[in-house]
């Protein structure tokens, strides 16, 4: 009689842990894109994306748990069920749509070209060519880099502050990336000498709609929960508190 | 997995694609051959006359040398790699020198890092096989008037060449496994075209195994060459046949 | 240097060592079935353990780690969905675990087995005559005498596993050279942050060379030295 009681017990125990652990979702996150993303020297995640997660979390009514992931391993994490979510600044392409379901945009960005203040860059085509450029692999911008300007000798690296630190030491001669995340790199004391060449610009085909939450294609149920989420942190003003702590505009437009 | 995407992704192993045929950029396996043997013919070179220093009987040769090894068989490759790669170019004084023009480029610090690491490994064989030859061979060389010079150059050096080949095959084998890692600092060898085909494609499994099979067929190349080296020159060490 | 990425990135030397030393004890597992299995007399046995040296040995770790993080816990979604059970899913620090011990397992495997051969047949012979089954001859005549021969070949293993293990950061473990990068970028002094690296790697180096000679001193008593 004990033992049944005890094995009831037991199963009833493991049953809660397991429907606790199901409504526990796992968000792929990067770590290495600030102002999106990144850890802080007490080991701590901290940044846009951060408190959008946590806000989309709260509104879902779930548990987060973040899983850190360099860059290029993101999306086959999610994929391999490593993650359920992925809030990382990811574009949201029609090539990434094929593998993968996304929700509404959250937010939009143009592509800009960093470089030394006197570095006289032509940005073009032709006044590109044999220019070494700086761009993170994996990315929307490291595709458009090799199509749209071909004649670039393209070097890709595993993360932003990577091919900003070579900027600085003068391996390369710029960088392509966003103009969120380069402006945000621009405020900081290491890129005194550096500023945008040219203008910012959005090429639809390459850098897609926009930055979405993808989550594997037969959950859809969940991007559906994650765009209700998403629709009330924009009512209740949420999101508009998130993006001017970090940006002082709404880059939702 | 069908046949055409398999031949696709392969062509980009060797340097090129499908449409615009084989090597026609030195990624992949040319990079890896290059960073790999490169290195190894520097290290090996280099590691004649730092091996004798290594044995030298006055410490100030030995010491700094000793050290040398110390440092670099006592970390990682990695961590030299970085070391070099972004720790030197922070320094104006590195930028504003004539080593620049070749410590800006990824390649050459790679292989500056690869021979440094790998001219460390093998003086620290030869300069072992140095010390365990047979003290009879030396008074046999000085009892026939034998220089030193003639001694090291005929008996000692020949002799601990041969005996190092086993150490140094594996070494060989080390500094290709070694190579992998050159794809974190921005070079395409046959793991940075795994890795780039893997975020493209999501899979796993293909593009590895690709890089795999390469990375066996060249260590299974290496082996069998030393195998057949120590049959030629280690012969006098076989065992007896039973 | 950063002070505060300097605590970051010291206390990462813990999670390393206990990659470092998991691995390890996976890897003498491993290294002492491989071993035993190419001893085994029978065919089969060799080959599969033949070939798990070979294949892994031949490929870098690298390139194993990526491999095994990605294929791996593919394999195990499939695994759980045909079983029908909720998927596990591999923790980074276990999955850089396993992987290094299943990498040096391999090593370990030629050299357990070049030990083992080492000891003299005869002891074997005279543990069977008297009796003893071939388990108890292993455990308690061979492994001890094995030690000794074992030795070089395992420190000479134990130093690569642990510069290994400085490429479990691709994997996104919080080791030490992950925190070294975070500390990277964060503070633009490459030098200084990854010479912490490098001494501190040094210093384990360092310690377990000399503890690896002591032992070697200690169970070297009683063996005749050639020279």
């Amino acid at each position: 009689m004990r033992v049944a009681q005890f094995s009831i017990a037991i199963l009833l125990m493991t049953s809660l842990a397991l429907a606790h652990a199901q409504q526990t979702l796992r968000i792929g996150i990067e770590g290495e894109y600030p102002p999106f993303n990144q850890i802080d020297q007490s080991g701590e995640l901290v940044g846009f994306d951060v408190d959008i997660s946590r806000a989309l979390c709260a509104a879902m009514k779930v548990q987060c748990k973040f899983v850190v992931q360099s860059w290029n391993g993101i999306i086959p994490a999610l994929l391999a069920n490593k993650s359920d979510l992925i809030i990382s600044s990811l574009a949201i392409t029609d090539k990434r749509r094929e593998a993968l379901a996304f929700s509404n945009p959250y937010y939009v960005e143009n592509a800009i070209f960093v470089a030394a203040k006197n570095h006289p860059l032509q940005v073009s085509a032709e006044g590109l060519k044999g220019k070494v450029i700086g761009v993170q692999g994996a990315t929307t911008y490291e595709k458009m880099l090799k199509e749209k300007f071909p004649g670039v000798t393209v070097r890709s690296y595993t993360a932003v502050s990577d091919h900003n630190l070579d900027l600085v030491s003068g391996r390369i001669d710029a960088v392509l990336g966003s103009n969120l995340v380069m402006g945000n790199w621009l405020d900081t004391a290491d890129a005194k000498n550096f500023e945008i060449k040219g203008t910012p610009f959005r090429d639809v085909k390459y850098m897609g709609q926009g930055a979405g939450i993808a989550a594997r294609k037969s959950d859809g149920a969940l991007i559906t929960r994650v765009n209700a989420a998403l629709d009330a942190i924009r009512q209740s003003g949420q999101f508009d508190a998130i993006s001017k702590k970090y940006f002082k505009v709404d880059i939702s437009r | 997995m069908n046949l055409d995407e398999l031949l696709a992704q392969l062509a980009g192993f060797f340097g090129g694609s499908a449409e615009g045929g084989l090597f026609v950029t030195s990624d992949g396996l040319l990079l890896t051959l290059q960073l790999q043997l490169i290195p190894m013919a520097l290290g090996l070179l280099l590691s004649i006359p730092l091996a004798f220093a290594r044995n030298a009987r006055s410490g100030w040769i030995a010491k700094p040398v000793w050290c040398y090894t110390w440092l670099f068989r006592g970390t990682p490759m990695l961590v030299q790699l970085f070391l070099i790669y972004y720790g030197l170019a922070q320094f104006e004084a590195v930028k504003d020198s004539r080593a620049w023009a070749y410590l800006r480029d990824p390649y050459c610090c790679a292989l500056l890092s690869f021979a440094l690491n790998t001219t460390a490994y093998t003086t620290e064989i030869l300069a072992g096989q140095i010390r365990r030859i047979d003290w009879r061979e030396i008074e046999a060389a000085q009892s026939l008037g034998m220089s030193r010079w003639m001694m090291n150059y005929r008996i000692v050096l020949p002799s601990a060449l041969r005996r190092s080949l086993p150490a140094y095959g594996n070494e060989v084998i080390m500094l290709l496994h070694g190579t992998s890692i050159v794809s974190l600092v921005t070079l395409t060898d046959i793991t940075g075209v795994a890795r780039h085909l893997y975020s493209e494609t999501y899979d796993p499994f293909q593009p590895f195994m690709i890089a795999g099979a390469l990375y066996l067929s060249l260590t299974w190349l290496i082996s069998r060459l030393f195998l057949k080296m120590e049959h030629r020159w280690l012969a006098f060490l076989k065992p007896a046949s039973r | 240097m950063n002070g505060d990425y300097q605590q970051h990135i010291v206390a990462g030397v813990g999670i390393t060592l206990l990659i470092a030393v998991g691995s390890l004890l996976i890897a003498v597992t491993l290294g002492l079935l491989g071993a035993a299995c190419k001893l085994s007399g029978m065919k089969s046995l060799y080959l599969l353990s033949d070939v798990y040296s070979t294949v892994v040995r031949g490929v870098p770790e690298l390139v194993w780690m990526l491999f095994l993080f990605f294929g791996a816990q593919i394999w195990l979604n499939q695994l759980c969905a045909w079983l029908q059970i909720e998927s596990i899913d591999i923790d980074p620090m276990m999955a850089g675990i396993v992987t290094i011990g299943f990498i040096f397992g391999a090593y370990m495997t030629e050299t357990f087995r070049g030990a083992i051969l080492a000891v003299p047949h005869g002891q074997t012979e005279a543990g069977l005559s008297l009796g003893m089954s071939p388990l108890r001859v292993f455990v308690r005549i061979i492994l001890p005498q094995m030690v000794v021969h074992a030795l070089p070949g395992f420190s000479n293993n134990w130093m690569v596993l642990v510069k290994s293990t400085a490429l479990v950061s691709v994997l996104g473990v919080s080791d030490l050279m992950h925190r070294a990068s975070l500390a990277k970028s964060a503070t633009g002094n490459a030098f200084g942050v990854y010479l912490t690296v490098c001494l501190v790697y040094l210093g384990i180096t360092s310690i377990s060379g000399w503890l690896l000679r002591l032992c070697e001193q200690r169970f070297s008593r009683g063996i005749r030295q050639a020279l």
